[in-house]
């Protein structure tokens, strides 16, 4: 196990007195916080950064951890000197629920994790729920179906530590579920203990981007090109929609951005979205003498100014 | 190894139609009742029902935890709580909007 130096940790110097440590928390805190932060490895360091301030806050454990770390150096291989912990009191709850390092447990460990968890609304007897959040492809939601997560849930182990656990769950996706929403998965959070009711747990989904469809809430979008005299004379098209494929009537005079709707053909939701086809102009290449002497008719034939509207 | 529909645990969408008791979401985030109705007042949570016993979809479970999270972590106070949760819904649906047309 690492020695870990919880002053670096918090950049703050050795003899930082609590208010600066409690600036350089909040600092941290909101640049790491995995709800606020893009940071790649946000929740890793948002946890190292509870660690630490959980420790230097507490002027028992500040006071115990200097005394310990005095020989020490970061990185440094460590072990705690047997019953080095006497003649400090620890008392109170940490931040966050992720779990702490080796270090941390081998510290504090049953004293620190005894005043947590199972705040205000504590049930004996009902396990607590889990929360997670998943990407999904579109497709699961157009049309339900089977998909497997791999989820790390945290676990509480025989000896009372706090340990990550990885499990894969088979779940039968809810057709029509939209992106911020949470599936429901009854009895799949925390063990209960002795025969009590197991807790819930809730899986928030985000969707993978779509090939084909732009999503929009319950709406749905799709770029369909058509051609110059599809979009000027009407015509009817093959369109993919979620429900399969269709003939789409193109209003003679569309154009570019041309907006159709597909009323009830978005995702499956009570109520469900629609469908939006967006018109985008395709021009065929004049890539050989047929097609470049059909564009010189058109230019003969067609007065028209394409940037009219500028000016010009 | 493909997963088996048979296998497969139902998932129920927990949303406008999930109602909860102030006492639900007061379990289900670890607060007492007193905090969830400081959010309320704060406009944090949208009461949905309120005839004769306040109701809350299952949305609300999500921005509670939230609140909850920022609340602790952050040190934040409720107004704050309040402009942090509604400003991080506008980012998690402008991310949405520009993941989709990427």
């Amino acid at each position: 196990m690492e020695f870990k130096d919880y002053y670096k940790v918090m950049g703050v110097a050795r003899d930082a007195t609590d208010a600066q440590i409690k600036q350089a928390y909040r600092k941290l805190a909101r640049k790491y916080h995995p709800d606020v932060s893009k940071e790649k490895d946000a929740e890793e360091r948002f946890k190292e950064v509870g660690e630490a301030y959980e420790v230097l806050k507490s002027p028992e454990k500040r006071a115990a951890y200097d005394q310990l770390g005095k020989d020490y150096r970061p990185g440094q291989d460590f072990r705690p000197p047997p019953n080095w912990d006497s003649g400090f009191e620890f008392s109170g709850a940490g931040p966050g629920d992720g779990s702490y390092s080796d270090f941390f447990d081998s510290l504090f460990g049953a004293q620190a994790r005894a005043g947590r968890g199972r705040g205000g609304g504590a049930h004996p007897g009902r396990g607590e729920d889990h929360h997670a959040k998943v990407l999904l492809d579109l497709q699961a939601s157009l049309n339900g179906g089977t998909r497997s997560f791999t989820l790390r849930m945290p676990e509480i182990d025989a000896e009372g530590r706090l340990v990550s656990k990885e499990r894969t769950l088979n779940v039968q996706v809810p057709k029509g579920i939209l992106a911020g929403q949470q599936i429901r998965l009854a009895g799949q959070g925390e063990r209960a203990p002795g025969n009590g009711t197991p807790g819930d747990l809730y899986i928030e989904v985000e969707f993978q981007p779509d090939p084909l469809y732009r999503v929009d809430g319950r709406d749905l979008y799709l770029e369909l090109p058509v051609s110059p005299w599809e979009a000027s004379l009407g015509a009817s098209v093959k369109t993919p929609t979620p429900t399969g494929i269709v003939d789409l009537k193109i209003p003679a005079g569309s154009h570019a951005g041309s907006k159709l709707r597909l009323k009830g053909r978005g995702i499956p939701a009570t109520p469900p979205g629609d469908f939006y086809v967006v018109l985008q102009i395709a021009l065929p290449p004049a890539n050989d003498e047929k097609a470049k002497a059909a564009y010189a008719a058109l230019a003969a034939a067609l007065p028209f100014n394409p940037r009219a509207s500028l000016g010009v | 190894m493909s997963p088996s529909d048979e296998r497969a645990l139902p998932g129920t969408i927990f949303d406008e139609s999930a109602i909860l008791s102030i006492k639900d979401l007061s379990r289900m985030c670890a607060v007492d009742e007193r905090h969830i109705v400081e959010f309320v007042e704060e406009g944090v949570l949208n009461v949905v029902n309120v005839s004769s016993e306040w109701r809350f979809s299952g949305d609300a479970l999500r921005r509670a935890r939230l609140a909850v999270r920022l609340e602790r972590d952050l040190e934040l106070n409720l107004a704050g709580v309040a402009l942090a949760v509604e400003l991080l819904e506008e980012l998690a649906q402008l991310r949405r909007e520009l993941r989709t047309r990427r």
